[in-house]
């Protein structure tokens, strides 16, 4: 019974050992087998996520991160925050209670790269915006341990003598445009005009942001002071706009009753 | 060294210098005012340094001796001590960001030195600098002599080795300025990429034209594994770094994919990087110096085959498994589930033929601790496979994702399999390129043996107990229906286990330590050995140079 079983197996290895035999005579014969062997999974992986359309959901109200936003999410990249939080609420119901509701797919759609995370040392941060004050934040910034006592968190607090750059502004939105997310040119080129108007209430600036992104934008002095633009500004514009793109997550949730 | 090339080779190779040298001034004008100057003036330095180098032998005699009687060893040679600097640098780095998880202040408050950044350091300096440089130096070695033939080329392996380690300085130099694309193990920019992608061709066209030379009708199997490495790293490398730079002035860039297809993109490449470099090409290594040392065939021909080609195609399905419960699609993720389960067969069809093929020879891996170090590295490889096909399994995953457990894993991987097997390979490799009688200390050998063993359980164990207690913790509920324990509870719960991680790195690094010195002591210090018939030849007289299969 169980040779029988395996019979089919055994015939499929022996031609595959006798074709290998051969293949492992000829250089380009094993590197076209590897590449072969070694492509098929990734194309039936990957490819069908770009046409399904059911991988991402639509939501007609996802709006786009503005300048200051985006510049602020380059500092987070780039002082490596994501290889302790993750921006993903797995669908558990730990993690909804703790954090929220589930992490959709469409939630991401404009993040290039994705930003999701591998690793919580510390909390998950899809849903943190507006959970806290900018002042908590840009303290918590500073001095970790000083709100937080036994957290392992880096301090910050360089970012608020940081003066944030804007001048290459429109060129990452015009690049982000290029990979796929629908900047119009009035917001490209307006950029850095627009990433300083963000942190200027009552200024001529923070009416074209608004007049670009939305009333609902946010649009105060994030670090709390009026002075000059910081990367402060920025990476805290960021962090309070987490969760706040789309209000699909939320809707999904209260339909399913939870 | 340069002596030993000829005059035109000189020439060529102060050519390619200079080219790589004027790029560098272009990038440190156009970028200047950004990181992306900064690398400009790093490249401008490296490939001037060699530039003169080879500008001050060009007027020496030309070499006399016949360069086709010998193996050319050189790039070997460089590229052995080139890892062993990076196991230091990186392994150091790994437990300084370890120090931080325990001791937050160990950070000093400058804006490199935070965890976010020095930790891909740690990662690119093992991964990259020491796993790659020892797989890059040991190819060479193992295809020579297992094709019987000298490398194909004497400007290209050095321009191949020397341009790993550009890619890997500007990778480390970058990652403390802020440069990064914050995709795990790809986090390099474009221009470091597009480097890669150059330094890549070249690497598998002196690989291909070497076996093109070969004296042995059929390519022996530690080839398939560094041919697979080669083959697949380019296209995992060249498709997840698909990125717009938003100028070609800075550093900075936007990957073309985003949220989900990005999430699948880059755990695509993040799970075949552990596949197809850190296994792939590690057990290429395994392939050739655990037979050559325990003087024993490989066990068994046929499970080499099974276990290659199982390995190469099982592999890249199971990346969508570090996605359970996400965003992504289920029918991905189950697709990940399965073929990751699956994937045990071939691993363990390799660590099995590895541990049979040390029968007859157990009692050296009893006295030799070059050989006990393979040995411990494939049991670790067969333990880190069946824990990650259990890991991928998506009811364990949705407690160990996010956790140490994670961590704990991956290093059981890395230290347990890669690091030893390395070491191991460097231990018996380096007598015999260096015609040395022995390595300077056994002594040394046999203290590094047990001081990494040592530290990758005291790092295993701690990481399970953290991960599996911050898993539970996060989804304990009292019973009036909330949640038990504050994020922050749960974190302050895993200092113990963190203080235990620093202690078990140390050992490692302890240890790595003290290989570099018995290396470099054996170089100085120990006797001349006229070499066993160890030369490129045609005729079946010579000792034959692979271990005979079956």
């Amino acid at each position: 019974m169980f040779r029988k079983l395996l019979k089919p197996f055994a015939r499929f290895f022996e031609l595959h050992a006798r074709t290998h035999y051969r293949a492992e005579r000829h250089s380009f014969a094993l590197a076209a087998g590897i590449i072969l062997a070694a492509s098929v999974g990734g194309f039936i992986e990957i490819a069908p996520l770009f046409t399904i359309d059911e991988t991402v959901e639509a939501a007609p109200d996802m709006r786009l991160y503005t300048p200051l936003e985006q510049a602020g999410r380059d500092i987070y990249i780039r002082e490596g925050c994501y290889a302790c939080h993750s921006q993903m609420i797995r669908s558990l119901q730990d993690e909804v209670d703790r954090y929220g509701p589930y992490s959709l797919a469409v939630e991401s759609q404009y993040d290039h790269p994705m930003l999701w995370g591998s690793k919580r040392t510390g909390p998950d941060l899809a849903r943190v915006g507006e959970k806290y004050s900018d002042d908590w934040q840009v303290r918590h910034l500073v001095d970790p341990r000083a709100l937080v006592p036994g957290s392992v968190m880096p301090q910050y607090a360089f970012l608020l003598d940081a003066e944030l750059e804007t001048g290459s502004l429109p060129d990452r939105l015009a690049a982000l445009r290029a990979v796929g997310v629908p900047y119009g040119d009035a917001q490209i080129v307006n950029a850095a005009a627009d990433a300083r108007g963000q942190a200027l209430p009552d200024t001529d600036w923070a009416d074209g942001v608004a007049e670009r992104y939305g009333e609902e934008t946010n649009i105060r002095h994030f670090d709390g002071r009026s002075g000059e633009l910081t990367e402060m500004d920025a990476l805290v514009a960021y962090l309070q706009i987490l969760g706040g793109l789309t209000d699909l997550p939320a809707e999904i949730q209260a339909a399913r009753g939870d | 060294m340069m002596t030993r090339l000829t005059v035109a080779e000189r020439q060529s190779a102060m050519f390619i210098s200079g080219l790589v040298a004027v790029a560098g001034f272009a990038m440190a004008v156009a970028g200047h005012g950004d990181p992306m100057g900064a690398h400009g003036w790093i490249t401008l330095l490296f490939a001037a340094t060699l530039f003169f180098l080879a500008g001050e032998a060009l007027y020496h005699d030309e070499p006399t001796e016949d360069r086709s009687a010998e193996y050319y060893d050189d790039p070997t040679k460089a590229g052995i001590l080139i890892s062993l600097a990076w196991a230091v640098i990186g392994m150091g780095m790994g437990v300084w960001v370890a120090a931080q998880l325990a001791w937050p202040d160990l950070r000093f408050d400058a804006a490199w030195s935070s965890f976010g950044r020095l930790r891909p350091v740690h990662t690119s300096g093992v991964i990259f600098g020491f796993g790659g440089n020892a797989l890059i130096a040991t190819s060479f070695h193992v295809m020579q002599r297992t094709s019987r033939a000298r490398l194909a080329g004497h400007v290209s392996p050095w321009f191949v080795l020397l341009g790993f380690n550009l890619f890997c300085i500007i990778a480390a130099s970058g990652y403390l300025m802020g440069v990064t694309q914050s995709k795990e193990y790809a986090e390099p920019e474009w221009y470091a990429d597009l480097w890669l992608v150059v330094v890549w061709v070249v690497y598998f066209v002196l690989y291909v034209r070497t076996l093109a030379r070969r004296n042995e009708p059929h390519i022996y199997v530690a080839n398939w594994y560094y041919m697979a490495f080669i083959l697949v790293v380019a296209i995992l490398h060249i498709v997840n770094n698909l990125a717009v730079p938003a100028s070609f002035d800075a550093a900075k860039s936007y990957s073309a994919f985003a949220g989900v297809q990005d999430a699948m993109t880059q755990w695509w490449y993040g799970h075949n990087a552990v596949a197809f470099f850190l296994t792939a090409g590690f057990l290429g290594m395994l392939y050739y110096y655990l037979p050559k040392r325990a003087e024993r065939p490989i066990y068994s021909y046929r499970l080499s085959i099974l276990s290659f080609w199982g390995i190469v195609f099982f592999y890249i399905w199971a990346g969508s498994h570090h996605l359970h419960y996400t965003a992504l699609p289920q029918w991905a993720q189950t697709l990940g589930m399965t073929f990751s389960v699956m994937l045990l067969v071939p691993s363990w069809a390799s660590a099995g033929n590895a541990l049979m093929t040390l029968n007859g020879a157990w009692d050296k891996v009893r006295t030799d601790a070059t050989l006990r170090f393979m040995m411990m590295a494939a049991v670790f490889y067969g333990l880190s496979t069946f824990e990650g096909s259990f890991m991928a399994v998506r009811a364990v995953n949705s407690l160990s994702h996010y956790t140490d457990w994670t961590v704990g894993h991956v290093h059981a991987g890395a230290m347990g399999w890669v690091a030893l097997i390395t070491f191991g390979s460097i231990y018996t490799v380096v007598p015999l390129l260096w015609r040395r009688e022995t390595m300077y200390s056994w002594k040394l050998v046999e203290w590094h043996f047990w001081l990494a063993l040592a530290g990758t359980v005291i790092y295993i164990f701690a990481m399970w107990n953290s991960g599996i207690t911050q898993g539970l913790m996060w989804r304990t509920y009292t019973e009036s229906g909330t949640l038990a324990y504050s994020f922050l509870e749960t974190m302050l719960a895993m200092y113990p286990y963190y203080v235990a991680r620093v202690i078990g790195g140390s050992l490692f690094l302890v240890g790595a330590i003290l290989a570099a010195f018995n290396v470099v002591m054996t170089i100085r210090n120990v006797g001349y050995r006229a070499p066993q018939i160890d030369y490129p030849t045609a005729s079946e007289a010579g000792e034959p140079a692979i271990p005979a299969a079956e």
